[in-house]
């Protein structure tokens, strides 16, 4: 069964101008973790907005356990939890009273969810009194969570939660997800960190409003269509420029301590005859190894797939 | 012999109690890529502020560009360039008003601004652009910019705070390919990042730990110091311990 279900949405801005999510599909299976992936500007917010009613499709449709976005709205607010990208709290509310507010308005208390967000609220209890514009970036995020989560939600809807987030926090928070999603909540969690799609069972890549590609994270690498190289040396930046001016090259791209670099053709000496050509530049410490794609590699390739 | 473009000596910043900067020391030289990293509420945005002449030390003593930040922050202001993620271009201006203002700030001539205006409109390759609000720009566009009028009056160090945050990955690297054509220039960058591969493209790397430095060295020797394969190890080794969680 799917809890979330888009059907060729859509949603322009500035009268029709601006054109923000293009025609997009798909569907989150119940108790699914499922990752919108794809830098800013991509639609990724506009995507949440739309499925938690906060704004209205100009085409397609889209139901949350089974009810309309459009005509079913007040349903579908009782529902699902959702964490804006932005903090939106009432900054100058306590922690407990922010928490106590929100379930209230849910028509429940903090103590009969509170099974819930406890390993998360623990946390932040030593500041219970606080306020919250007081808190730091780390605990704002957990509030919010806990705010978000405290009437029971069936799916999760969290927006950018680890933008701006160092990678300990980072993985911090994505093992809260893990044990979210173990009591059975459905959750679409959207990040601009193409490292973070691993940890989603499905994902979708999103650029300039259109979905690049659904699948999991496995199988969305299976597809990438060639031998991928990995490609070391001294001077990189050097060696950028003249990976990118061989003829033999399809792409080349800086990875971090690597170049990676696709082949227009692969011959059986491709290898051997690129090493010989860096040789031949005298470059030294040449290192080159064949490897399996990321998504990162993935999203650039599906990028210019498109164009 | 190395230019010292920025020398710290037991910099600290206090805050009553709370020491955010903790007699930090380290040097950078004319034409380095030198990334900033830690965890968050390690004091980064703290130590920035101080280097930028933003924000009077506590104690200790540090020289940016060969001006004292206690007393010579005017001269500071005239010799860096500062882009974030945050502040950076005014949406409501056009992309040439933009250029015009920040270039008159730091005092541009008419001459020399009619110049940049051009070589950095052509480098850009953003002639259709030029008379376009900035605020219509698509965000790779914009940092790209914003870091082009962050250096128009050719500093000797621009401060880089996270600038490729929530870019595209393609962006992303052309956006790296500009900082390293202006640190072939002499300009010296200093800069933030929560990317670890970025981490990588740094010649070194500074890791703040806690109002601390915990570690400085290439990216190459500090995968070697932790018997890490990849920056991001090394930041979690380091960055595990924390006890401070903050922005």
């Amino acid at each position: 069964m799917d809890d979330v279900v888009l059907h060729n949405l859509t949603k322009t801005y500035r009268k029709g101008a601006a054109a923000a999510v293009k025609d997009v599909s798909f569907s989150v299976r119940k108790g699914e973790l499922f990752g919108l992936i794809g830098p800013d500007g991509a639609g990724k917010t506009s995507i949440f907005r739309m499925l938690t009613t906060l704004l209205l499709p100009d085409g397609g449709s889209a139901t949350v356990n089974g009810f309309d976005v459009v005509s079913d709205y007040k349903r579908i607010r009782k529902e699902v939890g959702y964490m804006p990208g932005k903090f939106s709290l009432y900054q100058d509310l306590t922690v407990e009273e922010n928490l106590r507010f929100f379930a209230t308005v849910f028509g429940t208390t903090v103590e009969a969810n509170y099974d819930l967000i406890r390993d998360i609220y623990v946390q932040i209890e030593p500041f219970k009194t606080r306020r919250a514009g007081k808190l730091s970036g780390g605990m704002k995020q957990k509030l919010a969570l806990c705010c978000a989560l405290i009437h029971r939600p069936t799916v999760l809807f969290l927006d950018e939660p680890t933008t701006g987030v160092d990678t300990v926090s980072r993985k911090e928070f994505w093992d809260m997800l893990k044990r979210l999603k173990a009591q059975g909540i459905t959750i679409l969690v959207s990040t601009p960190y193409m490292d973070e799609a691993s940890l989603c069972e499905r994902i979708a890549l999103i650029q300039d409003g259109r979905i690049l590609s659904i699948d999991t994270p496995d199988a969305i690498i299976n597809e990438y269509p060639k031998p991928l190289y990995a490609i070391k040396a001294s001077l990189m930046s050097r060696l950028l420029k003249d990976l990118k001016a061989m003829p033999e090259t399809e792409s080349c791209y800086s990875f971090g301590e690597y170049h990676h670099l696709t082949f227009h053709r692969e011959e059986e000496d491709s290898i051997t005859g690129l090493k010989k050509h860096l040789e031949e530049k005298n470059y030294e410490d040449i290192a080159i190894k064949p490897i399996t794609p990321g998504i990162e590699d993935c999203f650039i390739r599906l990028m210019h797939a498109k164009t | 012999m190395k230019e010292v473009v920025i020398k710290t000596d037991k910099l600290t910043k206090r805050f009553g109690d709370f020491i955010a900067a903790n007699e930090i020391s380290f040097e950078v030289y004319a034409g380095e890529i030198f990334g900033f990293l830690g965890a968050n509420g390690a004091g980064k945005t703290t130590a920035m502020k101080m280097l930028c002449g933003l924000s009077a030390p506590s104690s200790g003593a540090a020289t940016i560009a060969g001006f004292d930040i206690y007393k010579q922050t005017e001269q500071i202001k005239k010799r860096i360039g500062y882009m974030s993620q945050k502040f950076s271009l005014y949406e409501d201006l056009t992309v040439l008003e933009n250029i015009n203002f920040f270039g008159g700030i730091y005092g541009l001539s008419n001459r020399q601004l009619r110049l940049k205006r051009e070589e950095l409109i052509e480098t850009l390759g953003m002639q259709q652009e030029a008379k376009q609000l900035v605020g219509s720009l698509p965000l790779g566009w914009k940092q790209k910019l914003a870091f082009s009028v962050a250096v128009v009056h050719e500093p000797k160090i621009v401060f880089l705070d996270e600038p490729t945050g929530g870019v595209d990955p393609v962006t992303r690297r052309q956006f790296w390919d500009l900082i390293y054509d202006t640190s072939d220039k002499g300009i010296t960058i200093f800069v933030t990042t929560h990317y670890m591969d970025e981490a990588e493209y740094c010649n070194r790397i500074s890791m703040m730990v806690d109002g601390v430095i915990k570690a400085l060295d290439t990216p190459a020797r500090l995968k070697e110091q932790f018997s890490a394969a990849s920056m991001d190890e090394v930041f979690f080794e380091l960055a595990r311990g924390a006890k401070r969680k903050a922005d």
